[in-house]
């Protein structure tokens, strides 16, 4: 039987009659980069393709490689198979890969999300025949509120501890929800500081969009001028020495994960906020309803039961296994920064 | 409900123990008097009963939220709390409902006797009418229990603040039978009222395990010493002529033991004693296993009263001629127990002293405490003469020095996911030891505590990538892992495939220095019984 125009093996999602990989998590010639983070952009591809605008994100984050930007919609063709990248909503620069070649078309998600955060470029639903989403919350309890319910609860909950003498420490990723964030908190509440991993990653987005204004936490930043105020600080600052500059504080964390109840007790935050850069349940069957596939593939997240669900929906959907795992991998960094405080 | 479903949201989002007594007491300040009283009744495990199976409510729930059941209970076992993925999956609220918590309880009570129709048509109208947290709280008013990180005594501590009534006076006035549907906040707890006071038990008083050596609590003359028995702790009370017995959970389980009936006879009004009840068996201590035939059972037939005899061990006397003497030391109080057991012919009443010992050293103390296993003891209680009745678990005047727990080495062999704050983790665990040819691991034990967080996250990232078959929430996994198990007690059974029972297994240490060969056989574990 003929290999399928894209199919998983070792190294990532290939196209082999166009001898590319997708988001690879080996080292390979050519590969089409979604977006820019670490478990779909990593080390040692001989050609990265990417947007433009997430170009000097992964510079920044793999230094000195050989590189192309595309706009979306731009085709390109390897071998007679047609890409072009179309965007994604995850973060900004992400986008979802479409492959085509001999009138059969296939999209790979990469991650994504629908709504609308004001920073990445929305996501845009694409036709085609097979299509290869994420599931990471692919759950019937995951439902997310409009991101400006979101915002006025955390806003509050700022306005709420500077009231009350507290400095307000929000975990976010340092690339894609540290500037969502950024972008839609009301910035004239307070000062927002930032650690050092954001504020790089800040400097970076800055170049490619308007960021409101912030103050990098150094050694010589004095402990009073942060009270009250806003900090954001990659999850694997909580529990560090680093935090305690910080004091009197409280913290919360913005992520899908923080749906569930026990997920924020287990990791000793006070408040969970949940904000995700990917789909929730309602969105993915949506986002697949609209591209009128038949075949889906589910990657990362819930998947078996994910795929048993499209299956009884009428889809032909199966799983496949990949090295994505970003969520999990931040939920891991967390807790070993709690470990190193035990 | 509103503010009802705030108080558990900010209960449940803090880890802090002032902000929880804070929220608690600006709470009891506030709220309406029969919210406060049905309040107070959750937090001390007095819910009504659940008028509603879970089944049903699965089956409802995920009609609501038009998704197959199967897809409802796998979320279930990923979210790992039935009421928060019964608050998830449904649609959000399309009207608001402005109802009390007190309605809300009156309700539930009523829905109880209502056909299976009224019941669904309850529970989806309101599910509807109710915000995500509100509907959460709502749900879990009838799943099961209501644990949020808030014990009675901190409930208590924040009642105190609010009412500026004595902590213990008041953890006295909630103790034992009072129904929130009938009493009011005024009489629980701001009135003194003599006729409720009859079948009032004291709160326990309870000790904490022994944390260095006993050398270090000082001279031990200062210090009585007794076997820890293992059986039910409770306590007896008689009061015009009438009985009471209450287990340490705070249950009125006077008809359990209709052997204890006699001791109004002997025992004057006016009289309470703090003791252990324990199976009885020519004139031994029995197997705690006779006593769990005797607690479950709904009713007692003669042949099971004869076939598990029982009998109280008295350990110390807090009220005495209608006086609580709790107060006084415990020397004192021993005294007037040693007098009141021993006036008597008691050959025929079902109550002995459990007999406290003086030790000349902490040594002859250590040789005793080794014994306890031979006179079915758990280990010894330190008492300090001196000390007083507290309440509660406290620290200082009494120690519990168990003897060390059996322990042997076992292979892991299926997890299941947890619930709460380990809810989407793997923490849940099956055990196995060898068979006689060492070919197959054998089913003895589940432990579902005993390691850090960081090491259940690592065994359940191993657990995620070694699952060999999936059955529902539960998964077999690869035999790879070696864990010290220990546990308190061991019996024969026949309700296990291994054929042993043991007492309260946990996980002591996780063998990574030893391979599943090095693990323990059934057989070294039958080797254990005495």
């Amino acid at each position: 039987m003929k290999k399928p125009l894209l199919h998983f093996n070792a190294k990532g999602i290939y196209c082999q009659q166009a001898d590319v990989y997708l988001d690879p998590w080996k080292p390979v010639k050519k590969a089409i980069i979604t977006h820019g983070h670490a478990d779909h952009s990593r080390w040692g591809h001989q050609q990265y393709i990417t947007h433009h605008t997430n170009v000097p994100i992964i510079k920044h984050r793999l230094g000195d490689i050989q590189v192309a930007g595309v706009n979306w919609g731009e085709t390109f063709l390897v071998n007679g198979v047609k890409f072009s990248l179309h965007p994604a909503g995850h973060i900004i620069g992400s986008s979802q890969v479409r492959v085509e070649y001999k009138g059969e078309v296939w999209v790979f998600t990469g991650d994504y999300k629908l709504e609308d955060d004001g920073l990445a470029t929305p996501y845009e639903p694409v036709k085609c025949h097979s299509f290869i989403t994420e599931c990471t919350f692919g759950l019937p309890a995951f439902k997310w509120q409009p991101q400006k319910e979101v915002f006025r609860e955390i806003n509050q909950w700022w306005q709420e501890n500077k009231e009350e003498g507290n400095t307000s420490v929000l975990f976010a990723y340092s690339l894609g929800k540290a500037q969502r964030l950024l972008k839609n908190i009301d910035a004239t509440i307070g000062e927002i500081y930032t650690h050092a991993a954001i504020e790089n990653m800040n400097e970076v987005v800055r170049d490619i969009a308007s960021l409101p204004q912030t103050k990098r936490i150094t050694k010589d930043t004095k402990k009073e001028e942060i009270k009250g105020n806003l900090v954001l600080a990659p999850p694997s600052a909580h529990g560090s020495p680093w935090i305690r500059k910080m004091v009197p504080y409280v913290t919360a964390s913005a992520s899908g994960w923080m749906t569930f109840r026990g997920a924020r007790r287990r990791r000793a935050i006070d408040k969970g906020f949940v904000l995700s850069d990917h789909c929730d349940w309602s969105s993915l069957l949506s986002a697949i309803k609209a591209t009128g596939a038949e075949k889906i593939i589910c990657t990362h997240g819930y998947t078996d039961i994910f795929s048993q669900f499209l299956n009884e929906q009428g889809y032909d959907a199966r799983t496949e296994q990949t090295q994505f795992e970003e969520e999990t991998a931040e939920e891991l960094k967390l807790s070993s920064s709690k470990l190193e405080r035990q | 409900m509103k503010a009802f479903a705030q108080l558990i949201k900010t209960l449940d989002s803090t880890n802090k123990t002032t902000v929880k007594v804070k929220a608690l007491a600006s709470y009891f300040k506030e709220a309406k008097d029969k919210d406060k009283v049905w309040t107070i009744a959750i937090l001390s495990h007095r819910r009504p009963p659940r008028p509603v199976n879970t089944k049903l409510m699965r089956q409802w729930a995920a009609e609501l939220a038009q998704i197959p059941l199967w897809l409802f209970e796998e979320s279930y076992h990923i979210v790992g709390d039935l009421a928060e993925t019964i608050a998830l999956v449904i649609p959000a609220a399309q009207e608001k409902s402005e109802k009390g918590l007190h309605q809300f309880l009156t309700e539930m009570i009523a829905l109880k006797k209502q056909s299976e129709q009224e019941k669904e048509a309850y529970l989806k109208e309101n599910w509807l009418s109710l915000d995500y947290y509100e509907r959460f709280v709502f749900t879990k008013l009838f799943t099961g229990s209501f644990r949020i990180g808030v014990s009675q005594k901190l409930m208590t501590r924040a009642l105190a603040k609010a009412t500026d009534i004595d902590e213990d006076i008041l953890a006295y006035k909630l103790m034992g039978n009072w129904d929130p549907s009938t009493t009011s906040f005024k009489r629980l707890i701001l009135e003194e009222n003599k006729s409720d006071f009859l079948s009032k038990p004291y709160p326990f008083y309870l000790a904490y395990a022994i944390e260095n050596e006993p050398q270090e609590l000082g001279d031990i003359a200062n210090w009585a010493a007794e076997h820890k028995w293992d059986g039910i702790r409770a306590q007896i009370i008689v009061r015009e002529s009438e009985l009471f017995v209450w287990s340490r959970g705070e249950e009125l389980v006077t008809d359990k033991f209709p052997e204890f009936e006699e001791f109004t006879s002997v025992i004057p009004d006016g009289t309470v004693i703090d003791g252990e009840i324990l199976a009885y068996n020519n004139h031994k201590i029995a197997s705690f296993k006779n006593l769990q035939t005797r607690i479950g059972r709904k009713t007692l037939s003669k042949k099971l009263l004869e076939k598990t005899p029982v009998i109280l061990k008295a350990y110390d006397l807090l009220e005495w001629e209608g006086k609580d003497i709790r107060e006084q030391s415990y020397q004192k109080r021993r005294d007037l127990l040693e007098q009141l057991i021993n006036q008597t012919d008691y050959t025929n009443i079902p109550l002995q002293l459990s007999s406290n010992m003086r030790f000349e050293s902490w040594q002859a103390a250590a040789k005793e405490r080794e014994r306890s296993r031979t006179v079915k003891s758990e280990g010894l209680m330190l008492k300090r003469w001196d000390s007083p009745y507290l309440v509660g678990r406290k620290k200082g005047d009494w120690w519990k020095w168990k003897v060390d727990p059996f322990t042997i080495d076992a292979v892991l062999t299926y997890a299941m996911r947890g619930h709460g704050r380990r809810s989407n983790l793997f923490t849940d665990y099956t055990f196995g030891l060898w068979d006689k040819e060492k070919k197959e691991l054998v089913t003895f034990a589940k432990a579902y505590s005993g390691l850090t967080d960081a090491e259940f996250r690592k065994v359940d990232a191993w657990i995620k990538k070694n699952t060999l078959e999936r059955f529902g929430p539960v998964r077999s996994v690869k035999p790879f892992h070696v864990f010290e198990i220990a546990f308190e007690g061991i019996a024969q059974s026949n309700r296990h495939k291994s054929g042993v029972a043991t007492r309260f297994p946990r996980i002591l240490r996780w063998r990574q220095d030893k391979k599943i060969e090095e693990a323990n056989t059934l057989e070294d574990l039958k080797n254990l019984i005495i």
